[in-house]
């Protein structure tokens, strides 16, 4: 198999009519050129995320004290979160439609998975894109470090693992009001973002980062904040090192400590491991994984330094097929074959949109930013391709192509053509035959994106 | 392209059979036959999600607390009578659909019903514990499975068709080791012959996807209803995942070798407008029981559906017109099996004092028992198989009677 077709298929959104980094050094080069894409088709700011969330306060509380014209203010708050949700997939699907940087794309859903915190409510939903893009596509070339301390303190994951009611037992507010601590979100970064669930921690670690955690706080009306009254007094031992306990607590012990968990040798192996087992297979190599992890130690978790590692090595060339595309990368790929723009998508009529993108990924199982647990989406191929999920795949193949072809007026390349514009190397003889072989252009086209080739990555 | 590494689901034992599948002419259009199931009696597991308020749905009438608590709901212009069942408690009027169900004794209660679920009134917890159907003590990994596929387990020898999770909502409650089929009618996989044949060229060389299709296309043929044979890969008209659609699917699947159905009805959480947010609710629910009673013809007899739901909700009224995620609340049963035309269990009272927490109906049984005993009654399964492994530390407590 051809290095440009791995390059496209395995680090990037897989082939089309677009140029795309070709070789390991271009795609690492692509990754240090600006992000031009986000810039095209941006998200809200954190700042407006925070004044969403606290205007969804107001107005309702105004409309339970029943003022006057409380129902429409309301309303109209509530109609602009609701609209956060599909606007921010049409950016995703533009950015990764235009991107001259496809990993880019690829490691931002990465890390958003790596870093799954879904809110669904609506006085929360705000901070989802600004999640997305301030605390993770913010910080894909930067350390680890960065990223983790991000994740830590926004609003987006501390409503999602319950920080907000955790409480320091010997804190001002916990005497007073008999309150103690939630351990979710402590438990969650050493076993999930950072060391693993067999990682060299223990329930007590576990219980004193808790403590340490105490204090991050956020809240509808007025966002976030440090709170001094809810944060445990005195220092914490945490995997054999002590933070905090001189004077006041601070949130700057908070990273601290995370910045020391950043650079833990089974934060390394952890986190290697996932990316190759994202990237590459479902069942990795292991000297892959240990050169990967060695470069993040020897970097202290510089992130382009890890992501060097593995382009570099040759357990990250050999020929793609390994893993499944999950829904998300299986649709935006199938609309980069087909040659759509940013522009097409941003501007497609919302009656081909949500049977094409947003209805599928939910029936596909995978509703974008809403994995139900915080262990974000599977990796393996069998949770993926299975009856339910391969005839929902048949069926979008077989009939949406058409669609998108009539609605916007694209003509449809000739499917003999196509299956190598999609597939390039990457199509066996078996499919170049059935899409000749085919009774109609749609249902050539239909085997082209049902294909095992096109399913698999 | 090389996937020898990945292994084939082993769902199924008839995908065994197609591995090498060179010589067959038509994997993908195989016939597939099924052992037989073990019972003639038919169970439909309903979840309601969002917590239906069981104090509006089974109305306690004769509590002379009751009128007090819900006062806006109740005087409010638009609202219309209760529909009497026994002199203590009416039904919502949105349910009259099925009164002469209640009638012919094929529709019943149980009220002041919960799960061992307490306090926290989450409804993702909440749903989880109904559908596990364990008690809070159990490690949070040991609630993987769902009760009905452990009944199946202990059981043992099932086939995949003798239950189905249907539609497309995640189904807690039939997951786990047994084998069972998820489909859902809106997937209408129908294919043209030379497509069929197309795709089981380009699935192969693949196991993954050659089973996968290869059960995905039966699938979607027992799901087509008869007499269409479907040339079309578009899906059926209307909104095919409605509650019709789903019951109808059911139904015809329980006519032949299915002995079990589960599916969900969501948009049970009404905190605000209750009289106009639990209408659609209700109205799924009347349709999702009739349609079955039609489309399972004399099979109607041997039939349970029982409803379950999270939790009930707060007894007051809240300031919005609606109300809270509270605790005790009500279950349905229907069907032809079932000795209906009862509200089973012990009513607590709504006088502050006998409130749970001062605000929630205080559960006098678990709703675990019901299940319990019918599965008892109907598959004749061990009382302590049921108390230790479906549904771990339950105490079944005395016989309702909930069967004919």
């Amino acid at each position: 198999m051809q290095e440009s077709t791995i390059a496209a298929i395995r680090f990037g959104l897989g082939l089309g009519p677009g140029q795309q980094p070709e070789t390991a050094a271009e795609i690492l080069a692509s990754l240090q050129t600006e992000d031009r894409v986000a810039q095209a088709y941006p998200t809200i700011t954190y700042e407006r995320a925070e004044e969403l969330s606290r205007l969804h306060k107001e107005t309702l509380d105004a409309l339970k004290k029943r003022e006057p014209g409380a129902d429409d203010a309301h309303g109209k708050i509530k109609r602009e979160i609701n609209l956060l949700k599909p606007e921010t997939l049409r950016a995703v699907f533009a950015r990764a439609m235009d991107t001259e940087a496809p990993l880019r794309e690829r490691l931002m859903y990465f890390w958003l998975d790596h870093f799954t915190a879904s809110t669904q409510k609506q006085p929360t939903a705000p901070f989802g894109p600004a999640y997305m893009d301030g605390a993770i596509r913010a910080n894909i070339t930067g350390t680890f470090a960065d990223m983790l301390k991000a994740v830590v303190v926004h609003p987006q994951m501390l409503y999602f693992l319950d920080q907000p009611s955790s409480i320091g037992p010997g804190s001002k507010i916990g005497k007073r009001q008999g309150r103690g601590l939630n351990e979710n979100l402590a438990r969650e970064v050493l076993e999930l973002h950072t060391l693993g669930v067999g990682g060299a921690y223990t329930q007590t670690d576990v219980r004193e980062f808790a403590k340490l955690l105490t204090g991050l706080f956020v809240r509808a009306s007025d966002g976030f904040s440090y709170r001094h009254d809810f944060a445990e007094p005195g220092a914490e031992t945490i995997l054999g090192e002590t933070y905090g306990g001189a004077k006041k607590a601070s949130l700057e012990e908070i990273f601290e400590f995370l910045d020391d968990l950043a650079i833990h040798p089974d934060t390394a192996r952890h986190v290697a491991g996932k990316l190759v087992v994202h990237f590459v297979s479902d069942l990795p190599d292991p000297d892959l994984v240990s050169h990967v992890a060695e470069a993040w130690m020897d970097s202290g978790g510089d992130l382009m330094t890890v992501y060097a590692a593995l382009l570099n090595h040759p357990g990250a060339w050999v020929a793609t097929g390994l893993k499944a595309r999950q829904p998300l990368d299986f649709l935006i790929s199938g609309l980069r074959a087909l040659g759509l723009s940013g522009e097409q998508v941003m501007t497609m009529d919302k009656k081909l949109w949500a049977p094409l993108i947003v209805s599928q990924l939910d029936v596909m199982g995978q509703p974008f930013m809403r994995a139900k647990g915080p262990d974000g989406w599977d990796e393996a191929a069998e949770a993926w391709i299975n009856p339910l999920g391969l005839a929902t795949r048949i069926r979008w193949s077989m009939t949406m192509p058409q669609k998108i072809s009539k609605t916007l007026g694209i003509p449809l390349a000739d499917p003999r053509s196509f299956v190598l514009t999609a597939l390039g190397d990457a199509a066996s003889p078996g499919l170049i035959w059935a899409v000749g072989a085919s009774e109609t252009e749609s249902q050539a086209m239909g085997l082209v994106f049902a294909s095992p080739e096109f399913n698999r990555r | 392209m090389a996937n020898g590494m990945l292994s084939r689901r082993g769902l199924l034992t008839r995908g065994a059979a197609l591995i090498g599948c060179s010589a067959a002419a038509h994997p993908l259009m195989s016939t597939v036959t099924f052992a037989s199931a073990p019972w003639e009696e038919r169970l439909v597991v309903l979840i309601l999600r969002g917590g239906m308020d069981g104090l509006d749905v089974v109305r306690p009438v004769g509590d002379p607390a009751y009128g007090e608590l819900r006062r806006t709901m109740l005087d409010s212009k638009k609202a219309e009578a209760g529909l009497p069942l026994d002199g203590y408690f009416e039904m919502h009027p949105d349910l009259a659909p099925l009164a002469p169900l209640w009638q012919a004794g094929q529709l019943g209660f149980a009220h002041a019903v919960s799960t061992p679920y307490r306090n926290k009134r989450s409804h993702f917890d909440g749903q989880d514990i109904l559908e596990a159907g364990t008690g809070l003590d159990v490690p949070d990994e040991t609630r993987r499975d769902g009760w009905l596929n452990r009944m199946l387990q202990t059981v043992g020898g099932m086939e995949s068709e003798t239950a189905f999770a249907i539609g497309r909502d995640e189904l807690k409650v039939l997951q786990g080791k047994a084998p069972v089929f998820n489909w859902s009618p809106d997937a209408a996989l129908t294919v043209t012959p030379q497509s069929r044949l197309l795709l089981e060229k380009i699935y192969h060389e693949d196991a993954l996807f050659r089973d996968a299709a290869l059960e995905a296309i039966d699938l979607a043929e027992m799901a087509r209803p008869a007499g269409t044979d479907g040339a079309m890969t578009e899906a059926p008209k209307g909104n095919a995942n409605s509650v019709t659609n789903l019951a109808a699917f059911a139904a015809e699947r329980l006519t032949q070798e299915t002995r079990i159905a589960a599916f969900s009805l969501n948009g049970w959480d009404t905190h605000r407008k209750q009289e106009n947010a639990i209408r659609g609710a209700l109205g799924d629910l009347s349709e999702t029981i009739l349609t079955l009673k039609k489309g399972l013809g004399p099979v109607w007899a041997k039939t349970t559906i029982l409803a379950m739901t999270e939790f009930g909700r707060t007894v007051r009224e809240n300031g919005s017109g609606g109300t809270d995620h509270g605790t005790g609340g009500a279950m349905l049963m229907a069907g032809g099996a079932i000795r209906g035309g009862r509200v089973f269990g012990k009513w607590p009272g709504l006088d502050d004092a006998s409130l749970y927490e001062g605000r929630d109906l205080m559960p006098t049984a678990d709703v675990r028992s019901y299940a319990a005993w019918a599965m008892r009654g109907m598959f004749g399964i061990d009382r302590t198989l049921l108390e230790r492994d479906v549904f771990p530390g339950l105490d079944m407590g005395s016989d309702p009677g909930l069967l004919l």
